[in-house]
């Protein structure tokens, strides 16, 4: 499984980016090849219009099974991730990208 | 750190005050961001010093280099806002009307058009008389109020509160229901709602909540002034009730109150009702983080 | 030069709440006593003048505006509309074209620039339009869907419907939104007189100030009402008269008023100060337009 994070900083002890389209990084676990990687999404944030949907674009991209992030795509970027063929996981608040990784293993985050 | 904003759908039912009450009482505890920039008020109550500016950008605008111009009219034939007219020897592009699409830019066959960031703004860091800090914008006149100059004060404020260790960024919120309210909510921890009996806020309280449901934000309310119109406070915690959103506190309505605004002090400053109605509003708020 | 007979007022604010809806749904009910007159609610994210009057609406009408519709079958994934689109509205995601209508500004680049015309435009619904007849008053309001992020498209649609659906109406008067931007612009562009409603507070200075710089860009006639008056100081009595502008009209701070207000009644008939307070408004108000 390709797992996504959206997350405040490069590594497992970040902590995650409640948001979706002005998350500053994107970090992906890739399950089998046992691989993190980071792509910096700080530039989102200098979108006037639709930061949801060019951070919806760079996570199609990137091509996750999994996405784990805090409140959720908002309206803009939830429509684009639909056809995505991903399942998301919310609610990771205040918790590190490992934290949230083992929460997720251990099922105890919300399925959107 | 918690993120809690204050909002209201309608104007003028106190949000601010409201806002610049909870600031003071909650003193070094949180940090400040004033994301109703269209016409940004708190500072009038908090008296920030002005210390940091910058300007502030944000999407574009179409500039033409008259001089490169060869009046073909394409730009003209393409624009779906009216802001190309054409001289004898250049075309111009009106800087009020233009809408940023580039779209003129894109056809130009002598390059004569390029996109420039739009400056809509100054964004401000500053000290305010809680000991603490607070980040506020002007809007140029006439300028599209994106989210985006609301984000940006809202992210100043919260990397202020993260670096300094403070336990809230508390966000004034802009009203409405449209993009710079949605971009003082969205991934808030906290949402609390200021309205008062009246039809015209009744209506606009059911708008604003349909917003915020789509964010899923845990919601309070306050009903300030609640005593003008007690039919119309029982029939907004009815409706409270139906839409499970805690009805915390109310404020009553209180000349000593709207004297202290008048004179630029704080509902928490206007006497022992208003003051009173803060504290307790501000241990509720607290009670929601345990 | 106006023609005389008919005029367009907006009332306008830098801040919400100060009793812009308040007035311009009074001035309205009583200008109809006399003449056939025109309410446009154009503050269409928060339209609450109708609140004010009883009434049937008229069945609502979708009002939309053009985005573009991806066809799948001509496109060849060129990525010129992408490449064109400055508003994330029109991104490529894989194979597929993902287009956002919230966040299309109509421009057209990417379906006029399609050389396989892969992207013809489309009816997007973004809000509707209602009407409200009571003899000589009309209350036409726009009314944003919610999730709707743009406002301005509807404001121009609405104001292009009451000149076009309402051309025999003598006076239209405008509740514009708050503030001061675009969405304002949009509001009170082309009025022949802009009153600017606030309060003598620090805050209501404040956002005359504003206000005033913005109509004073658009160069546009401005007077101002001064509501609840009593509560604050002379701060605005003081800047109008150094900006040279008049003010029309002054409404006392008094409970009552808040309070017929808040049950959604109109103060022509109680407190008995208001009605003549607001026929020497419009008064005044007929002087200047006929003057400009």
């Amino acid at each position: 499984m390709r797992i996504l994070f959206t997350s405040t900083g490069e590594s497992w002890d970040s902590v995650i980016d409640p948001r979706f389209g002005r998350t500053e990084y994107l970090v992906l676990y890739d399950e089998e090849s046992d691989s993190l990687s980071v792509t910096d999404n700080r530039s989102a944030k200098n979108e006037a219009h639709g930061a949801g949907r060019a951070t919806a674009k760079v996570v199609s991209d990137l091509k996750p099974d999994i996405l784990i992030t805090g409140n959720g795509p908002g309206g803009n970027a939830s429509g684009a991730i639909k056809g995505m063929n991903m399942k998301i996981f919310i609610n990771a608040h205040n918790l590190t990208i490992k934290e949230a990784y083992d929460n997720y293993r251990n099922k105890k985050l919300t399925e959107l | 750190m918690k993120e809690i904003a204050i909002v209201s759908g309608k104007g003028g039912t106190g949000k601010t005050s409201v806002a610049a009450s909870l600031a003071l009482v909650a003193g070094m505890e949180a940090v400040i961001a004033d994301c109703d920039v269209d016409a940004a008020n708190m500072h009038l109550l908090l008296r920030p010093d002005f210390s940091e500016a910058c300007d502030f950008y944000s999407g574009e605008i179409a500039v033409i280099d008259k001089g490169m111009c060869r009046v073909c009219g394409k730009c003209m034939e393409v624009c779906h806002f009216d802001a190309v007219t054409l001289t004898d020897s250049y075309a111009e592009i009106s800087a009020i009307n233009c809408e940023g699409c580039g779209y003129c830019s894109y056809v130009c066959g002598s390059s004569a058009i390029t996109m420039v960031p739009a400056k809509t703004g100054v964004v401000y860091e500053s000290n305010i008389r809680s000991g603490s800090k607070m980040v506020h914008a002007t809007m140029e006149p006439g300028a599209e109020n994106s989210g985006k100059l609301v984000f940006n004060v809202r992210e100043r404020a919260a990397d202020i509160a993260r670096r300094e260790q403070k336990g809230f960024t508390i966000i004034d919120g802009s009203p409405g229901i449209g993009c710079p309210v949605i971009a003082s909510l969205s991934g808030v921890s906290l949402a609390v709602l200021v309205t008062e009996p009246s039809v015209a806020a009744i209506h606009d309280l059911l708008r604003i909540v349909e917003v915020i449901q789509q964010f899923r934000i845990r919601t309070l309310c306050v009903i300030n002034k609640y005593d003008i119109n007690r039919a119309k406070t029982n029939e907004i915690k009815l409706l409270l009730a139906n839409m499970n959103i805690a009805h915390v506190c109310d404020i009553a309505y209180d000349s000593d109150i709207a004297k202290a605004i008048a004179a630029g002090k704080a509902m928490s400053e206007s006497g022992k009702r208003g003051s009173r109605a803060i504290a307790e509003l501000w241990s509720k708020i607290k009670a929601v983080y345990g | 030069m106006t023609n005389s007979k008919y005029i367009k007022i907006a009332v306008a604010s830098g801040k919400g709440g100060t009793g812009k809806t308040m007035l311009a749904t009074n001035l309205a009910a009583l200008i109809s006593g006399s003449t056939k007159t025109l309410l446009v609610d154009l503050d269409v994210e928060e339209p609450n003048s109708s609140l004010f009057f009883g009434g049937n609406k008229s069945p609502a009408k979708t009002l939309f505006r053009p985005v573009p519709e991806w066809n799948r079958e001509k496109c060849l994934l060129c990525d010129i509309c992408s490449d064109a689109c400055r508003f994330n509205a029109l991104i490529r995601l894989g194979n597929e074209i993902s287009i956002f209508d919230k966040l299309c500004h109509s421009c057209f680049a990417c379906s006029e620039l399609c050389p396989q015309q892969a992207l013809p435009m489309k009816e997007h619904a973004i809000g509707e339009l209602t009407h409200i007849t009571d003899n000589n008053l009309t209350i036409v309001e726009g009314r944003l869907f919610t999730g709707e992020e743009q406002s301005v498209p509807l404001i121009n649609q609405t104001k292009e419907l009451s000149e076009t659906d309402y051309g025999d109406y003598e006076v239209k008067i405008y509740d514009s939104p708050p503030g001061t931007s675009c969405p304002v612009i949009a509001a009170v562009k082309g009025c022949d007189l802009v009153l600017l409603v606030t309060e003598p507070t620090p805050f209501g200075l404040n956002d005359l100030r504003l206000a005033y710089a913005t109509m004073k860009k658009m160069n546009l006639p401005v007077a101002v009402v001064i509501n609840r008056h009593g509560i604050g100081n002379g701060e605005v009595d003081e800047y109008c008269r150094n900006e040279s502008v008049e003010i029309i009209a002054k409404i006392p701070y008094d409970m009552e008023i808040a309070r017929i207000c808040s049950d959604g009644g109109l103060l022509l008939e109680e407190p008995g100060y208001v009605r003549p307070l607001l026929e020497s408004l419009h008064k005044r108000l007929i002087e200047i337009t006929n003057c400009l």
